[in-house]
Parts: structure tokens; C-alpha cells; sequence
């Protein structure tokens, strides 16, 4: 009787009729990205929001039940979902998206990471040794995932081809336009300088040319401590940086702290889409960014 | 029972291969229409890549205008790095293809009893297993090493062994060593050998992800701590758009509540049903249905010099249930979990006493404890628990033996609190007033566990 039963729900599941693609990732700036690419044709949803730390999400029921029907799954990677997405993998029973597999898809194996250091250990705080993860804010990096998730959308729904070729070319006119835009806009910020509360903005430095002089954090992924926030104060209280820097989930207080007293501004920026009112899709957020830093610098 | 497992072990085996059989006519038309779109797909790709490569060359100038000011840091790896699609494959937990990732959770204590904790029972819930007080004083916990990898593109495996100290002898224990699928068709997953059961809430959790130093006294009492046994688990997670999971396992029987692997070795099964969900973005739950059956034959309890002997059955649903809450969704600044079990067991049989004497015992217990936690702000946590227990009366002939109930239902109260410098230390203080035993307990401990070696990943 029971194995009757098992057989029969084996039989049915590939009825289940699925039109669209559907794609989950990790992270807002990816299902943005999908949402440019694969148009009506996919049905995409982010595991986390913008205003939800990456490093720091629960394996929630919720998530494994949409890994299990997802055909694809994208991330940043470099072990910034390592604390749950290896959970929600194994929990799901999913072939089709585990790693090595089209469904499975980590953004920061495309693009060059920055801060790779295979020789780091944790006295130096949760820092990963594949580098950097935040690769989100340096525009040129949407380009190359953009290439590889068109690649993967082409090779899971091949119907679909054209049609999603011709967003990427679409996508890439726009896109190209766009940063050309915003480097002209941001030309000024050459040379800023900056604290960040983590050291999540070495992408968006990298490409306008900023120049990160601390964190907030004395050790990356622990909160802000009294003592270093005092000899920050110490050290670049006269006029040392430019901005201070935060993302929507992290505290505001650190950086609240320091800028009443060294009259260094601090600023809220959206770390990825959603992360302001302002930042709506991929574009209106690398506006939305650019706008925030030379409004508090008054340029 | 064993046909059974056969079958299911057969359907899974069927599925797990490709069946490569072109039957009849219109599976050759599948194949050539397969082919034909395969080929169309590579002409594609070849097209695309030639447009890749023209686009890379224009790129290459774009990136060198945008980085051309940054410092030589990423001019180094600018020249050199080519995408290496195969990393990915290596990258999700840190680990690479040959060597599995390895971790180690320290873990001490001291703890301080007004009552002797030798001499600790609870009156009608003769302790068996691994239940009990944690040792007086000084005292190191479970230094537990973990071993995981995949074994292959179908398997993958894992191995958790606790080096404990017993009378002041340092013991290997092997907590899990299982292999599981991982590429079985809809939504199922197969796994074989030693594991944690997968009832109820806490039962599968490592001890190092507690939110109390020790068990709910109802884990102590109906498990004898956490039920780990040897043999299958199924588990089927429906295609469905909120969170349904089912899962069957047959297993050995040799641990308490069980005991002797009765069945000729397959002493106990089990089931469970998990659902769960979102409450906008702030708000997720989990609740669970389970159910165990355990053979028991000669299944020793209370005084380890002179246990009771219980040979029978032991029919145990539990139910679970966890809701936590972070503004947001944001759990890294502030977030509260509320998590409570109850469990029901009857046990129908004969006990064994110390005088040699055998009587029958077909009694019903209760047992259940609610407890929260809360952070108020990023690396303190802190928490309370109640438990409580209730036994009906086994009977008159069992009047003076540890397995008659006092009057009074067994209760604990407990507080604690917690800090946290990352994801990978923790110290708690704990303290609490247990009315279980005979006489009123306050219990206090301190607590650390620390892990190096690769970042695990929990679940919810």
C-alpha cells in the first residue's frame, strides 16, 4: 500500500505544469536583474529584502518550499549565503538547482572579486576568503552577470531564446548609457573619502574612485565597539573623510554617533533594490546612490 | 515492514538512475526532436559567444577607462582572473572536491546544584538514555568534531562524533554517520545510517544550537534526551507553494524509548509532518506533527547500578510549534523566538523492578514546555522556559518505585542569558528552580561554546 502511494506521487510530479521559468535568488539586485532579463517570461522572487542583512537569514520554511519548485537559483555567492543557503539546499530536495548544476547560479564567480585572501582566519572577523561579496555596486559587474544569466536562461527554457537575447542586448544599451551617465555625474566624488560601517561598498569605491578610509566595524561582521568608535573619532575628526556610509540594515546609531561629532555627513545608501523609496529598479538605484553622495557632500 | 522498505528502496534506486530506453516510435521521435533542438542550441551558444567575444573586447577597454584610477590592489588580479564556472560547483560551503569541511565545537561548563545531582530522579519518569543533570562543578561538555562532503554527484555524507567525558574517561561517541541523496526525483531524499530522529522540534538540533544550556525536562523524560538511531530516512518535501514536509524512517531500535532492536532489528519507526510559513516580513512559524513507535526488550532506566527493566511498546506523538519574529526580517539587531512541544506517550508492558518482581505497566505520561528568547540588541540574548511533566497512576503494586508519580506534576523554571561576540562564540548564564524532583533544586551554570572550521549552516 505504501509503496503504491509513493509511486503515484512520483508519477504525478511532473504534471505539475509550469509555464514561466522560475527563478529564486538570494538577493533583491539579482531578481531585479532577472525581472530585466527574462521580462514576462519567468516568474522571479528574492529570498531576502533589501533591508535584511545577506550574511544573516534564517532557513525559513517558507524558503525551502520555494527552493524546491525553483528551476533556477542565483546568488552572489563567495560564501555570502553560507549560513543558510546550504541549509535551504539540502532541505529542499531539489536536483535542479544544486551547485554545478544550470540551475545554480553565483554571480561573483563572473565577475574579478576584490579582497580574495585565502590565507585570512577569523581573528579578523566573518571575512571570506573568496573575497568580497557585495559585488552588486559596481555597474560593469551587472554587465557580466547579466551575459552568464542570459546564458543560463537560454539553456533552462530554450523556447525562449530569442527573446531573451534580445533583452540583454536591450538591457545592455540601456545599461551602458546609463553608467556612462552616472560617471559623468560622479567625476566629483573622484578621491572621497569614506567609513563604512562594513565593508560592504569596495565595489561602488572601486569604480567612482573612492577611497574607503576605515570601518565602523573594528573586525568585519561585529557590531561597532565604544573604543573604536572612539579612536575613529580620534583620527579622522578633523575633517579625515568625507562620508560615512551605512547600509538600510545596519544600526544607525555608529554612524549617527561619529558624524555629530566630527560633522562628517552620514549617509544611507541602498546596498541593493528596495533598499530606499527612491531605488525601485536597477536603474533608479545606482541614481539613487550617486544622488545621495553628492547631495551630502553638497556637490 | 520489510517488504515495504524494499519497495520504497527499489522505487528510489529506479528513479536516482537515467533510464535510457527508447521504447517505442514516438520515443525516437522524442530523441530526435531532442536532437534536433540540442543542435539548434549549440548554434545558438556558438553565435552567442562569438557576441560574447566582441562585446569582451569593448568591455575590456570599459573597464580599464573605470578602474584605471583604483589602486594597484585589483590591478594584479585584473590581468590574471578568467571566470571559472567550476567554482561554483566548490564554492557554496567552502569546501573543495576532495577535502570535506571539518569543524569543531568546544564546549564547557560548570554547574552548581543545591541538591545532589546523583542522586536526581523524577518521580515516575525513570530516567534511561543519555538523560540526567550535567556534572557538578568544573566540567567539559561535548567536544564535538563534524565531518561533512559529498561523496559524489548523488551523495552526499556526514559524520558528527563527540568526544565525551565519563567518569573522568574521555569517550568517543558517533552521534551521526549517515550518507543521503541528493538528486532523487520529486522532492524526495533518502537517508541511510546513524541520525538524529526527525520528531519534533529540538530532537535533530546539536547541542552547540540550543537556547539553553540543557533539554526541556520532557526531552530528558520521554527520550532520554535526543532519540539518535540507525537505519532509513525518508523525506518528501511536497511541490506545493507553502511548506509541507512528510517523513517516514525505520530504524534499529536500540536506544531509549526503545531498546533490544526488537522486530528481529527493526525496533522502531517513525513519521512526521512539518509545515510553516511567512507572516509578512517580520514574521515566520514552523509547526509539526510527529509520531514514534518503539519496541523495547529489557530497556534499562533509573539507577544505572540498579536499573528498571521495561519490555513493551511505547506509543509517542509529539507536536511542535516556533514562531520568530525580527523587524524586517532583520534578525542580526533585534528578534524574538517562541518555541513549545507537548508530547504524549503510552507505554504498554511489563516492568522489571529491582527486587525482581514483574508487573504490568500500561500507563499514559504528558509532557510539554514553552519557552522565549528574545535579543534587544545585537550579541545579548535572553530567555525563559517552563517545563512540566504529568504521569497517570500506574497503579497501586507500584507504590514506593520510581515509576509512581508524586502528587505534585514535575515543573522547572528556567532563565537564561546569553552574549555573543560572533556566529562562532557564545557564553550563557543559567539559572534555574526545578520542582521535578523530591525536593526543591536551584540549579545555576555557566556555560561556552566556541566552533572553528568550517561555517555550518542551521536550520530554522
Amino acid at each position: 500500500m505504501k509503496n503504491r502511494i509513493i509511486i503515484i506521487l512520483l508519477l504525478l510530479a511532473p504534471l505539475a505544469v509550469h509555464a514561466d521559468l522560475k527563478i529564486l535568488t538570494c538577493e533583491p539586485e539579482w531578481a531585479a536583474l532577472a525581472t530585466e532579463l527574462g521580462g514576462n517570461k519567468i516568474e522571479v522572487s528574492s529570498a531576502t529584502n533589501a533591508l535584511q542583512d545577506p550574511h544573516y537569514i534564517q532557513a525559513r520554511p517558507s524558503l525551502i518550499s520555494k527552493v524546491g519548485r525553483a528551476d533556477l537559483i542565483v546568488c552572489s555567492g563567495a560564501q555570502l549565503e553560507i549560513g543558510w543557503l546550504p541549509m535551504l539546499l539540502r532541505k529542499a530536495n531539489n536536483p535542479k538547482v544544486l551547485p554545478g548544476s544550470p540551475g545554480f547560479l553565483e554571480a561573483s564567480e563572473y565577475v574579478k572579486r576584490l579582497d580574495v585572501s585565502p590565507n585570512i582566519d577569523r581573528s579578523r572577523g566573518d571575512v571570506h576568503p573568496q573575497g568580497n561579496p557585495h559585488i552588486q555596486t559596481n555597474p560593469y559587474n551587472m554587465l557580466l552577470v547579466a551575459d552568464v544569466m542570459t546564458e543560463r536562461l537560454v539553456e533552462l527554457d530554450i523556447n525562449n531564446a530569442e527573446y531573451y537575447q534580445q533583452n540583454l542586448v536591450d538591457f545592455r544599451q540601456r545599461w551602458t548609457d546609463a553608467i556612462a551617465n552616472w560617471e559623468e555625474r560622479a567625476a566629483v566624488l573622484r578621491g572621497k573619502r569614506v567609513i563604512a560601517h562594513h565593508n560592504s561598498w569596495i565595489y561602488l569605491e572601486d569604480w567612482l574612485g573612492l577611497n574607503e578610509v576605515a570601518t565602523l566595524e573594528a573586525v568585519s561582521g561585529i557590531p561597532p565597539t565604544a573604543s573604536h568608535l572612539g579612536s575613529l573619532l580620534e583620527q579622522y575628526g578633523d575633517h579625515g573623510a568625507d562620508f560615512i556610509i551605512r547600509a538600510p540594515f545596519q544600526s544607525e546609531k555608529p554612524s549617527k554617533w561619529l558624524s555629530e561629532r566630527t560633522g562628517i555627513p552620514a549617509v544611507l545608501l541602498p546596498l541593493t533594490v528596495g533598499g530606499t523609496d527612491e531605488a525601485t529598479n536597477l536603474f533608479t538605484w545606482f541614481d539613487d546612490i550617486i544622488n545621495r553622495l553628492l547631495n551630502a557632500g553638497g556637490l | 515492514m520489510r517488504t515495504t522498505l524494499f519497495g520504497v528502496l527499489w522505487v528510489c534506486l529506479m528513479f536516482s538512475g537515467t533510464p535510457a530506453m527508447a521504447q517505442n516510435e514516438t520515443e525516437l521521435d522524442r530523441l530526435r526532436s531532442e536532437l534536433a533542438q540540442m543542435r539548434a542550441d549549440y548554434e545558438l551558444r556558438i553565435a552567442q559567444l562569438e557576441k560574447r567575444l566582441d562585446e569582451a573586447e569593448r568591455k575590456a577597454s570599459e573597464q580599464q577607462a573605470a578602474t584605471t584610477h583604483t589602486e594597484p590592489r585589483v590591478q594584479n588580479q585584473m590581468e590574471t582572473w578568467q571566470p571559472d564556472p567550476l567554482a561554483g560547483q566548490m564554492a557554496e560551503s567552502g569546501i573543495n572536491a576532495s577535502n570535506p569541511a571539518i569543524g569543531v565545537v568546544f564546549q564547557g561548563q560548570v554547574w552548581g546544584y543545591s541538591d545532589d545531582p546523583d542522586s536526581y530522579q523524577i518521580p515516575g519518569f525513570p530516567l534511561g538514555g543519555e538523560a540526567g543533570p550535567l556534572p557538578e562543578g568544573l566540567a567539559l561538555g561535548e567536544t564535538e568534531i563534524n565531518i561533512a562532503a559529498n561523496v559524489d554527484d548523488k551523495f552526499t555524507a556526514r559524520l558528527t562524533v563527540p568526544i565525551a567525558i565519563e567518569d573522568g574517561e574521555a569517550v568517543v561517541e558517533l552521534e551521526e554517520a549517515w550518507v543521503e541523496t541528493m538528486t532523487l526525483p520529486a522532492g524526495l531524499s533518502l537517508r541511510a545510517g546513524r541520525s538524529y530522529a526527525n520528531i519534533g522540534y529540538l530532537n535533530d538540533k546539536h547541542a552547540h544550537s540550543w537556547d539553553f544550556a540543557d533539554l526541556p525536562l520532557v526531552y530528558e523524560a520521554f527520550l532520554g534526551g535526543q532519540y539518535i538511531d540507525d537505519g532509513l530516512q525518508l523525506r518528501w518535501l511536497a511541490p506545493t507553494d507553502f511548506y509541507l514536509e512528510f517523513g517516514a524512517e525505520l530504524t534499529r531500535g536500540d536506544k531509549y524509548p526503545a531498546g533490544g532492536a526488537g522486530h528481529s532489528g527493526f525496533g522502531s519507526h517513525a513519521f512526521h509532518l512539518r509545515t510553516g510559513g511567512d507572516v509578512g516580513f517580520s514574521n515566520s512559524w514552523q509547526a509539526g506533527l510527529s509520531y514514534l513507535k518503539a519496541d523495547a526488550d529489557e530497556r534499562e532506566s533509573g539507577d544505572e547500578d540498579e536499573p528498571l527493566f521495561f519490555t513493551g511498546q511505547t506509543d509517542q506523538w509529539m507536536a511542535e510549534f516556533v514562531w520568530k519574529w525580527a523587524p524586517n526580517g532583520n534578525n542580526r539587531q533585534r528578534n524574538f523566538i517562541f518555541q513549545a512541544e507537548y508530547m504524549w506517550r503510552s507505554q504498554d508492558g511489563t516492568y522489571t523492578l529491582t527486587d525482581g518482581s514483574t508487573l504490568p505497566y500500561d500507563t499514559d505520561q504528558r509532557g510539554w514546555y514553552l519557552q522565549a528568547v528574545y535579543q534587544p540588541f545585537p550579541r545579548w540574548r535572553i530567555g525563559f522556559r517552563y517545563d512540566r511533566l504529568s504521569s497517570d497512576n500506574p497503579g497501586q503494586d507500584y507504590a514506593g518505585t520510581p515509576l509512581m508519580p508524586s502528587t505534585s506534576d514535575p515543573r522547572r523554571y528556567s532563565v537564561m542569558a546569553d552574549w555573543s561576540n560572533s556566529e562562532f562564540s557564545r557564553l550563557r548564564l543559567q539559572y534555574q528552580f526545578d520542582q521535578a524532583g523530591f525536593d526543591d533544586n536551584n540549579q545555576w551554570g555557566l556555560q561556552y561554546i566556541f566552533s572553528i572550521g568550517a561555517h555550518g549552516s542551521h536550520s530554522f
